[in-house]
């Protein structure tokens, strides 16, 4: 186990959990739950400074880039060309070139609009980005994916912030079976046993926000999180029980005091 | 001069990148900047003058999932 790390790239961790930044009631919890989480990759979201309020704090003053690796997404972009203009920025910003590319459909669904994003991996993977890809549990997109060059494909376990868990947890191990590059299930994990469910399945790695930043106590929820995703993995590397339609007796069938 | 900053018009007396974000009170780390639409790399704020009109972005990193 101690040598099981998750490669993704050039990049090379030992935590199979990536925490998102987002909906935290402030940077403080932010900082204590994902330090909780013991994540080593973090998404961050790339937006407008608001000029009225300069010098005000910023989310990278709790979480130091030199600690974690720093995954720019390109949330809230409906177009290719606004998640390319997105991630360049975000490129200059840090330095940053391990990316989470995400492009949405509609807002009531958050579902990933796979056109724009086959077409937005296309020129990022040209311009030397390593493309983590949000996307649909579809086992013939994340296969074009991978083939545009993308350094892992992450599909939905259902839509952003439902917390619903996996909706089509076959299609999850389809796609890792499939994959030849890591599969990490993002979005739609609501508490620790989907987590663990998500890395039984084979999935390499799982990606939460809003089930940590969401719980009552975010730093219990983190340490959920991380524990459920080391559960999963080992029960993964394990190799599970087949499952049968009847009893199989856990004791001895012989040696009865009254054979 | 006016420019286009954020999506706001607004009238700066700054000639270049460099002198807009000390006019604006930024500090430049973890900033990025977008001169129409072309992403400016920092080692150009200095050289990269700001013309009448410019569309002018300046994003930086947020929570976000």
């Amino acid at each position: 186990m101690s040598n099981d790390t998750f490669k993704v790239g050039t990049y090379e961790f030992t935590s199979r959990l990536i925490v998102g930044s987002g909906k935290y009631k402030d940077f403080e919890t932010t900082k204590l739950a994902t330090e909780a989480s013991e994540a080593e990759m973090i998404t961050v979201a790339v937006r407008r400074v608001n000029i009225t309020e300069a010098g005000k704090e910023n989310l990278l003053d709790y979480i130091d880039p030199k600690k974690y690796t720093i995954l720019p997404n390109t949330a809230g972009c409906f177009n290719a060309e606004d998640a390319i203009r997105t991630l360049r920025l975000a490129r200059e910003a840090g330095g940053w070139d391990l990316v989470k590319l995400e492009v949405l459909g509609d807002t009531q669904t958050l579902y990933p609009n796979v056109v724009e994003t086959i077409k937005a991996a296309e020129v990022l993977v040209k311009e030397g980005f390593q493309v983590m890809v949000y996307t649909n549990d579809d086992p013939i997109v994340a296969t074009k994916l991978e083939d545009v060059g993308c350094v892992a494909v992450m599909p939905l376990g259902n839509p952003i912030g439902s917390g619903r868990g996996l909706a089509n947890p076959f299609n999850i191990r389809v796609i890792k079976e499939r994959a030849n590059v890591p599969i990490v299930v993002d979005a739609g994990i609501g508490t620790a046993s989907d987590a663990a469910k998500a890395l039984e399945l084979g999935a390499d790695a799982a990606l939460i926000n809003t089930a940590i930043a969401e719980a009552k106590d975010e730093c219990l929820m983190a340490e959920a999180m991380r524990d459920a995703v080391r559960s999963g993995r080992k029960a993964f590397l394990a190799g599970r029980m087949p499952k049968r339609s009847f009893a199989s007796a856990s004791s001895p069938t012989e040696g009865y005091i009254w054979d | 001069m006016e420019i286009l900053l954020n999506g706001e018009k607004m009238d700066v007396s700054a000639k270049t990148i460099s002198d807009l974000i000390i006019e604006l009170g930024l500090e430049t780390r973890m900033l990025a900047v977008e001169r129409n639409l072309e992403v400016i790399s920092k080692s150009a704020y200095d050289s990269t003058a700001l013309k009448e009109n410019d569309r002018i972005e300046i994003v930086h990193m947020i929570g976000g999932g």
